[in-house]
């Protein structure tokens, strides 16, 4: 069993590296190739000699090869030093600390959210499989599949920020207030609508997936049994469906997280909100190497920590893992 | 009416509709025109071949036929007739049934529980009395289905009938898997229940095993019994059988010399019969 472990331990660490590295690497190439000077983006309005600019460049390494330049860095984010930004003038580190606080508040509040309306609807549509409540909950799915995050961002806006001013047009804190000043109720009130629209996007999967398996599970042959043994629909669907769901449940909610991360990036744009996925628009913009890489470096090691999590999870809670082979009995 | 009739199974049809690769509407018939008597007291077992349709028998008395199934026809218990909703009262409580597979254990649940239902603590005793009975360690309740070899999972589904006062079981394939000894012992219990007045329908391919233990064989072949006959019929000679498929498959015996039927005209043993409830027809063409 220990080794095992081990084994597993190993393996997911090697695999976590691989995936850092060649993540880093790629975004590196492609921050590296794109059509921007990150001379003139650092400089942008102010103009300075050919000379100054030189300057700028060598004290950036930016006249040594690109693979030297990505070894360097390599090398000092081994050092916990992973350069500064060059739009916000901090260091990198120091920066996704920041937005990552208002972006893990963000996606966790969808999370949670879309994670849990998701399995209620689901359930609901694969108990109602083909009657009239399974009709509305699935349209609604598919239709909210089908629908890009930005635009029901600007529709959640235009109605209640616009029309019926319950909520705040943008950020995640009142404007002109100091940051101390600031109360968590004016925080989660700037954090409803983004957190909204986040979740309704997420939904749709979650919902669709959690009624086909109710589905599968209701026609097993185990419910069938449980049907012969006079267990009423509510009886089967709590004690059988609900547990036989619980795993694919698990698995899909941490891999909706890659999902989200990619929907904040355009959720936190359209209601100007301060959190991950705005700085990486912002560091794209701005040609701000550093961060953008750090975002990515980021992005990658939490989407792989909540698929990790799901893994262990599902060791946690399925038997069949959990306990190896039997007894004779 | 017959006072001692548990379960009367009249002209029970039972098809399926799906769609085929045109998604046209095809209707598929599995059972026709079934007649099964069950008395108090009485063990009948319906033999026939894998995939003749004897699993479904058992699925439209228990009403727990998919959705796209079809039945017609009519069946009463105790005189009563054996509407959904009056299945769905007794199901669990009256009539018990005994499925053939693991598959049927719900996978994620501690097996003890599972035998015990719903019917909470109180059954908690009986499920402990059933496991010992059956020869199961108490360790075992706390096992899932996947850690059971076949034999356990089978001593696991029939103490799922123990659990309740049935007055009707009904035993799907419950034998296969078992050691002799515990073969022996489980289909014993049916017997003794039965003389305590239960019906029992047994539900096998095994006709020996059929007839060491039933009253009546229903020799069951592509969706329909072809003859029902008292289990003394198919002792001696087996004269008393009427239906040609019967009788070759009394002579098919091993202990009645393993003949397999010859066709008159071409001579052939094989298996391509025509069999319905005049008599059955080699498939040469000739009778």
């Amino acid at each position: 069993m220990s080794k095992g472990l081990l084994q597993y331990l190993t393996a997911t660490v090697l695999r976590m590296m691989a995936l850092l590295i060649a993540v880093t690497m790629l975004s590196f190439f492609l921050v590296h190739n794109a059509p921007m000077d990150p001379v003139d983006a650092f400089l942008g309005e102010v103009t300075v000699s050919e000379e100054q600019r030189a300057q700028i460049a060598e004290h950036w390494g930016l006249n040594r090869s690109p693979v030297e330049q990505y070894l360097i860095w390599v090398n000092n984010t081994l050092h916990g030093d992973m350069g500064e930004s060059l739009t916000f003038h901090e260091p990198v580190t120091k920066v996704l600390g920041e937005r990552f606080r208002a972006s893990l508040l963000l996606m966790g509040t969808a999370w949670i959210l879309s994670g849990v309306l998701g399995m209620i609807l689901g359930i609901i549509a694969g108990v109602y499989k083909d009657r009239w409540p399974d009709r509305i909950i699935k349209t609604f799915s598919l239709l909210l599949a089908s629908t890009p995050v930005f635009w029901i961002g600007l529709l959640v806006l235009m109605v209640f920020a616009v029309e019926l001013q319950w909520f705040p047009l943008g950020l995640a804190v009142p404007i002109g207030k100091v940051e101390s000043d600031v109360t968590w109720l004016e925080r989660l009130h700037h954090l409803v609508l983004p957190a909204l629209t986040l979740s309704i996007t997420g939904i749709a999967n979650i919902v669709l997936h959690t009624r086909q398996k109710l589905i599968d599970v209701m026609e097993s042959e185990y419910v069938l049994f449980a049907r012969a043994r006079g267990e009423s629909l509510k009886e089967l669907v709590l004690r059988h469906g609900l547990r036989n769901i619980a795993l694919p449940a698990v698995t899909l909610q941490f891999a909706s997280i890659s999902e989200l991360f990619g929907g904040s990036v355009l959720a936190e744009r359209v209601f100007s909100y301060p959190g991950l996925g705005s700085t990486a628009v912002v560091a794209g913009m701005h040609a701000d190497a550093p961060l953008l890489i750090g975002i990515a470096l980021f992005s990658a090691l939490f989407v792989f920590a909540g698929n990790l999590t799901a893994n262990i999870l599902y060791g946690v809670i399925d038997p069949q893992i959990r306990e190896g082979g039997g007894i004779d009995g | 009416m017959d006072r001692d009739i548990l379960l009367d199974v009249r002209h029970l049809s039972v098809g399926f509709e799906s769609y085929n690769a045109k998604v046209e509407k095809v209707f598929f018939n599995a059972i026709s025109d079934l007649n099964l008597t069950v008395h108090k007291g009485e063990i009948v077992a319906i033999v026939g071949s894998s995939g003749s349709g004897k699993s479904l028998l058992a699925h439209a008395v228990m009403n727990i036929l998919p959705d796209n199934a079809r039945t017609g026809g009519q069946m009463f218990y105790k005189g009563e007739e054996l509407t959904p909703d009056v299945m769905n009262r007794l199901r669990g409580h009256e009539i018990a049934f005994i499925p053939q597979s693991v598959a049927f254990l719900d996978p994620l649940m501690q097996v003890g529980d599972q035998v015990v239902g719903t019917l909470g603590e109180k059954a908690r005793g009986l499920q402990q009395k059933a496991f010992s009975h059956f020869g199961l360690k108490q360790q075992v309740a706390n096992l899932y289905p996947f850690q059971l070899s076949g034999g356990m999972a089978r001593r696991v589904l029939l103490s799922t009938s123990y659990v309740t006062e049935t007055e009707m079981i009904i035993a799907d394939e419950p034998t296969p898997g078992l050691d002799l000894k515990i073969a022996i012992e489980a289909l014993r219990d049916f017997r003794v229940q039965a003389d305590q007045g239960k019906g029992v329908i047994l539900i096998t391919h095994d006709i020996d095993l059929a007839l060491n233990v039933a009253d009546k064989i229903a020799i069951f072949y592509d969706g329909r019994v072809v003859e029902t006959a008292d289990t003394q019929t198919f002792r001696g000679d087996g004269q008393g059988l009427k239906h040609p498929y019967s009788q070759a498959l009394f002579h098919a015996l091993p202990q009645n010399g393993f003949n397999l039927p010859r066709c008159p005209k071409c001579g052939a043993t094989c298996a391509t019969w025509n069999v319905d409830e005049k008599g059955m027809r080699c498939g040469c063409g000739n009778s």
